[in-house]
Order: structure tokens, then C-alpha cells, then sequence
């Protein structure tokens, strides 16, 4: 397929079924390879439509600096556009991320502010709004409230999903930015009755949670719960274990927040199974292992992967 | 039996520093209310009466209760219920 330049060939990703993990012929499992996208993440998604929001609403002149809280592949399909259109970019990321982020990052010309590790992306966040506070100038796209964010989805990844899949029942994707989520949850909502919305919440290791006291958690704004039909939380341990089922079992080398999703994927699978209900589900592969080989998701037993993953950002 | 209350860090100051307390009870709510008996104080930062504090997430085996019936949720021996306060991701 041809494109005139890199950003057209964003988007259109490959829907592919997974036989093998499907639990019977008409329950099936279909992956959204969203690591077919520009950098390699669904995020890329996001990224060009908050930049080009920002470019209609005067926010971004030549030259202009672009502010964001990221773990990492937000700030990666940033740099990227960034780049292209000739922004600086500057990313506040928690240190507990992998080396590979920092490394893209910085190939792709981005400045990255380390936040501390304990307290994860809360920490990110709240950083960056007090840098923003301190540069006027400078633009935050700020993912977290920001509806164009959610307008990629619902605009792009939502009609992809339809068209591929006019029969889908469940979509399930990772919870982050809720950006994904919102933008698809509300596009099938609109039009396919009964279809569930099911996000899966990854569940880190304590150090992520290091916050004060409970009233300095965070929900970002695009949150609307009325979208989802349910949530689960999932446990490193699980999304490592999908991960590698995935890879060995379908040949799809994925990040770890895939194996997230996946888990929460089959749960919806073996329930529809379980009560005799076709289903066809749809679940997103937001990004490859690639940017995870050094955290030894890949390698040695799970208990040594999940102790070396302890305290990471993994998705 | 009884149902595992798994605690996070921040209110361990409540269960003198144990991971996970013990209780019981035929929804979250009552569930709540027991081990608020042994750790006073525990339930009121995870529900402002009838409903869990924003910034505070319940999962029963995994799954958010508040798609489930809130702290009316049923509860059963056996069950785990992992209290987490909410972070962003992205």
C-alpha cells in the first residue's frame, strides 16, 4: 500500500484472529496490532490528533515547545510528530520506565524530565502541570484531558473495528489515558447494541502506589465510567504469563499491557463460553516487546520476570 | 473461610502495617463495616457512607465492584477483595 508521506500511513491496522487462543469456533479472539502504527503504538493515534487540534487552535506556532506527562509511548509518537512539524518537545516521565523509552526519546530529539519513581504516573502529572505553570509559553497537550485524544479513537480505531468486525460483541483494551476506551466504547455503543466495553487496569507493584494519602489519586478527566461495562484489574503476574501465552501460542511478540489485555480478553471468552453465547471479541495490541527485552519480561521463569518487573511502569 | 481484604501501602497505618486482613460479610459494605471493628477507622477512607471515596478503587477477584453493585456487591467465602488507590497510566 501506498502513502504520500509517513503520518498517512497512520492507522488501518491489521485485525487478526487468534485460532489457536479462541476457546470455540464461534468464540473468537481478534488483535488489533496497533504496533503497525508509525512508531510502533497505538499512541501515535493520539499524538497526531492532539498536534493538530493544538495547530487549529493557534497553541502551536513554528518553533513552539510541547509539554507532556508520559510513560512513554505518548511522548514516543510526540517526538515523532513533533519532529516532522518542528516542535521542541519536552516529556516529564516517571525514572521507573524502561531504558529503551528513554532511548527512542531521545533519538527522535525529545528532552525527558525524570519524575520519582514512587508515586508512577500520578507523579509525572503533577510535575508537569507545575513546569507548565512555571513556561506559559510553552503548549501541554496534556493526553489525560485532552478530547482530541479521545476523537482519534473515535474516529479512526472504532469505524477500523467495525468494518473489520461488523459482528463484534466485547472490545477490550488496556486503561491508561481512558483515551481508547472512550473513543471506541462510545463510537460501538452507538452502534451495535449490547456491545460490552471491557477495560483492563494493569495492577503494579506497590512502589507505583506510593502515594500520601488516598485524596492524591488520580482519574483522568476523559474518564467517563458510564462508557464501560466493566474494569479489571490485573495483576503483573497475569499480563507476563499472556504475554508469553500470546507470543508462543499465535507468534505475536507484544508489549507487556497486551498481555493485560489479553487476560481480561479471555476472561469475557471463557464467561461467553462458559454460558453458551457466540462472541466475537476485539482486544488491542497497543505496542511490540521490542521496548521491553531489557526489563526480562521475555527471559527465565515468570516468578523472575514478574520479581525483575516489580516497581516498573510496564505499560 | 473468611474473605482476604488485600490493603495498600497508604493504609497500612490501619492494619499495623499487614498486607491483608481478614472479614466477613454478605456484601462489600458489611464486609467493610467488619474489619472497620478490628482496624477502626479503615472503612471510612475507602467509603464516604453509601459510596467508595473517588480516589480509591475495590476490585472483588479482580474486578472493579463499581460495575458490579458497588458496596452492595454480593461477597462470598473465599473471595479476595484488593483495595487500590487510583493512578494514571498512558
Amino acid at each position: 500500500m501506498r502513502y504520500d508521506s509517513l503520518l498517512d500511513s497512520l492507522g488501518n491496522t491489521p485485525l487478526v484472529g487468534l485460532p489457536r487462543l479462541s476457546p470455540q469456533p464461534d468464540v473468537r479472539l481478534w488483535a488489533k496490532l496497533e504496533d503497525r502504527n508509525p512508531t510502533g503504538s497505538v499512541k501515535d493515534r493520539a499524538a497526531l490528533y492532539m498536534i493538530e487540534q493544538a495547530e487549529k487552535d493557534g497553541l502551536l506556532t513554528p518553533g513552539a515547545t510541547i509539554l507532556e506527562p508520559t510513560s512513554g509511548n505518548t511522548g514516543i509518537s510526540l517526538a515523532m510528530v513533533a519532529r516532522l512539524r518542528g516542535y521542541r518537545l519536552v516529556c516529564v516521565m516517571p525514572e521507573n520506565t524502561s531504558q529503551e523509552r528513554r532511548d527512542i526519546l531521545a533519538m527522535w530529539g525529545a528532552e525527558v524530565i525524570s519524575s520519582p519513581a514512587a508515586g508512577g504516573s500520578n507523579e509525572a502529572v503533577r510535575m508537569a502541570k507545575e513546569i507548565a505553570a512555571a513556561n506559559p509559553s510553552w503548549a501541554m497537550l496534556y493526553q489525560y484531558g485532552n478530547e482530541a485524544n479521545v476523537r482519534a479513537h473515535y474516529e479512526t480505531t472504532g469505524p477500523e473495528l467495525l468494518a473489520d468486525l461488523p459482528g463484534i460483541t466485547h472490545f477490550v483494551a488496556g486503561l491508561g489515558t481512558t483515551g481508547t476506551l472512550m473513543g471506541v466504547g462510545r463510537y460501538l455503543r452507538e452502534r451495535v447494541p449490547g456491545v460490552a466495553i471491557v477495560a483492563a487496569e494493569p495492577r503494579y507493584g506497590e512502589l507505583v502506589y506510593g502515594l500520601r494519602n488516598v485524596d492524591e489519586g488520580f482519574v483522568p478527566e476523559l474518564y467517563d465510567e458510564s462508557v464501560l461495562t466493566t474494569r479489571f484489574s490485573v495483576s503483573s503476574a497475569d499480563a507476563l504469563r499472556r504475554t508469553r501465552e500470546l507470543l508462543r501460542t499465535e507468534g505475536i511478540f507484544a508489549g507487556i499491557s497486551t498481555g493485560c489485555a489479553l487476560h481480561a480478553a479471555l476472561a469475557v471468552a471463557a464467561k461467553a463460553a462458559a454460558a453458551g453465547q457466540r462472541a466475537d471479541i476485539a482486544f488491542v495490541v497497543a505496542d511490540g516487546g521490542w521496548k521491553y527485552l531489557s526489563t526480562g519480561a521475555y527471559g527465565g521463569t515468570l516468578e523472575e520476570a514478574e520479581r525483575r518487573l516489580d516497581g516498573q511502569l510496564w505499560a | 473461610m473468611a474473605i482476604e481484604v488485600r490493603i495498600p501501602t497508604i493504609l497500612r497505618t490501619y492494619t499495623g502495617g499487614a498486607k491483608s486482613v481478614e472479614g466477613s460479610g454478605a456484601t462489600v459494605g458489611e464486609l467493610l463495616a467488619d474489619i472497620d471493628e478490628r482496624h477502626p477507622g479503615l472503612s471510612d477512607r475507602i467509603a464516604d457512607g453509601a459510596s467508595l471515596r473517588r480516589f480509591v478503587n475495590v476490585y472483588l477477584n479482580d474486578e472493579d465492584v463499581r460495575f458490579l453493585g458497588g458496596l452492595r456487591t454480593p461477597v462470598r467465602d473465599g473471595d479476595t477483595v484488593t483495595v487500590l488507590p487510583a493512578v494514571a497510566g498512558g
